[in-house]
């Protein structure tokens, strides 16, 4: 079998608890190469608690994380050593923060917050590094001006989008996103997923992307698994679980979305 | 005669409104319907009969409660009563197009891009895309300087418009079309008879609903009758 016919990640019986409480209990579920998959549900439904157990930052109590490496077979990601998980956060896989201070490095410039990480896997070239760096930030439509400014002086949709570069840069196969239009004026936000939809066609990511905006997984996702205390309710492709909700809390979700 | 491109059988819906209630209301039930390549039917019965759920369950966007829908696909046959997600999908970039009454606008995207969209989709690159997007633009009539901007302020006809171009473009062996028609002028509706002859004799397999008589006259070659239902006592 090609590494094409098998899913990149592959996710079995994922648990976590904080206490007695199941934040996530029992997630299953494969994710294929150039996958978008949404996750969606309101605060305290335990989408972040799957995020974060998926993204190698909180190990499960129970199940497990199967991803298929580049070369090596499938890794159990939680069976890696600690400076094997980190060199695959910094290489194969991207995490997009809410908010973007927490992805960024904001004392440093824009062009060194993606050089960075080409750095971390051992780009030493300086033009290289910043051609790649100029290359990212017009892809991202920032000004090629703005190279040496610090993310602190950006609006929070620029932040966002360089935060995307600094993922991008070192080709990830896999990007993990927590609401990343979240704190965004609308118009930004439309700008954003524009930005997102093309880059993930282009690239063929695969991407796991958490969010309680369903207007932003109907644009993005190709499916989705709606949780709602700590479980799974519904899984399946996107616009079929939006227009045609079988799980009373889905049917409630959906119902509940204001009409622009 | 020619080969079958679709074949349903057994095919069952229902809503349950857990909302509402539980009301749960009942739209078929043992639904058969085959369509063969190059062949064109009208799905036809009193307004609320099902006509538009059962386009939408045949593109997998409304979920079914039994049966099966057999697509012929990529050398073989997939179920979109059943098949994952990734599979629909790829029977929707490939096989079968769907022209809904209404399009959905994507914020920021223009015309033209949405035109292309099913072509890129498979591959094909940017500048040939953009330009089989704008001659099918071109022959829908929409005028050239709408092609950059996105569809939102559009009128309801030059949406609709975008929405066939977008259908038709990708040249799919099975189209479903959801009143193709409903909001065009007499010289647009001829475009769209046309464009529906030509896919047609190209051999693409069409289900539709066409409240339009004379446009039905035209494309279709037989009437397919969804009995209003009966809820059983």
């Amino acid at each position: 079998m090609s590494a094409v016919d098998q899913p990149l990640l592959r996710v079995e019986s994922l648990t976590r608890y904080f206490g007695a409480r199941a934040a996530c209990r029992d997630v299953s579920f494969d994710l294929w190469p150039g996958e978008v998959m949404g996750v969606v549900g309101e605060s305290g439904s335990g989408k972040t608690t799957l995020l974060n157990c998926l993204s190698a930052r909180l190990r499960p109590d129970a199940g497990r994380v199967l991803y298929q490496t580049r070369h090596e077979g499938v890794v159990d990601i939680y069976d890696l050593r600690e400076a094997e998980r980190r060199l695959l956060m910094r290489t194969d896989w991207g995490l997009v923060h809410q908010n973007p201070r927490d992805g960024l490095r904001m004392g440093v410039s824009a062009g060194a917050n993606i050089g960075e990480r080409l750095m971390a896997v051992g780009a030493r070239h300086y033009g290289e590094i910043r051609d790649a760096a100029s290359a990212w930030l017009g892809r991202v439509e920032i000004d090629l001006s703005r190279i040496d400014d610090r993310p602190r002086a950006f609006s929070g949709g620029m932040q966002q989008r360089l935060q995307i570069a600094r993922n991008l840069v070192t080709a990830p196969r896999i990007v993990f996103m927590d609401e990343p239009t979240g704190g965004l004026d609308v118009s930004v936000q439309a700008r954003l997923l524009d930005l997102l939809r093309e880059l993930v066609r282009e690239l063929h990511l695969s991407v796991v992307i958490v969010t309680h905006d369903l207007a932003v997984v109907r644009l993005l996702a190709h499916r989705l698994l709606v949780m709602r205390q700590g479980e799974v309710v519904e899984a399946g492709l996107t616009d079929q679980v939006l227009d045609d909700p079988q799980h009373p809390y889905t049917q409630l979700l959906v119902s509940s979305v204001l009409q622009a | 005669m020619n080969e079958l491109a679709l074949e349903v059988g057994g095919l069952a819906k229902r809503f349950r409104l857990h909302t509402q209630g539980g009301v749960e209301i009942e739209v078929f039930r043992d639904l058969d319907l085959a369509v063969r390549a190059g062949e064109c039917v009208a799905l036809h019965g009193p307004s609320g009969c099902g006509k538009s759920t059962l386009l939408r369950a045949l593109y997998a966007n409304y979920a079914v409660d039994a049966g099966s829908i057999r697509v012929r696909h990529a050398k073989g046959w997939a179920d979109m009563a059943r098949a994952e997600p990734r599979a629909i999908l790829d029977v929707r970039r490939r096989t079968m197009g769907y022209v809904s009454q209404f399009l959905r606008v994507i914020p920021r995207v223009p015309a033209l891009e949405i035109v292309a969209e099913p072509l890129r989709q498979r591959g094909i690159a940017a500048e040939e895309a953009h330009s089989r997007a704008g001659a099918m633009l071109a022959r829908l009539n929409v005028p050239e300087r709408l092609w950059g901007l996105a569809p939102a302020t559009f009128s309801g006809g030059e949406q609709q418009r975008v929405n066939i171009a977008r259908g038709f473009i990708a040249e799919m062996p099975i189209l479903l079309l959801d009143e193709p028609t409903a909001a065009l002028d007499a010289a647009n509706r001829a475009v769209v008879a046309d464009l529906i002859l030509e896919r047609k004799r190209a051999g693409t397999a069409i289900v539709g609903i066409f409240h339009d008589a004379e446009i039905r006259a035209q494309v279709c070659d037989r009437l397919f009758e969804i009995a209003p239902f009966k809820v059983a006592a």
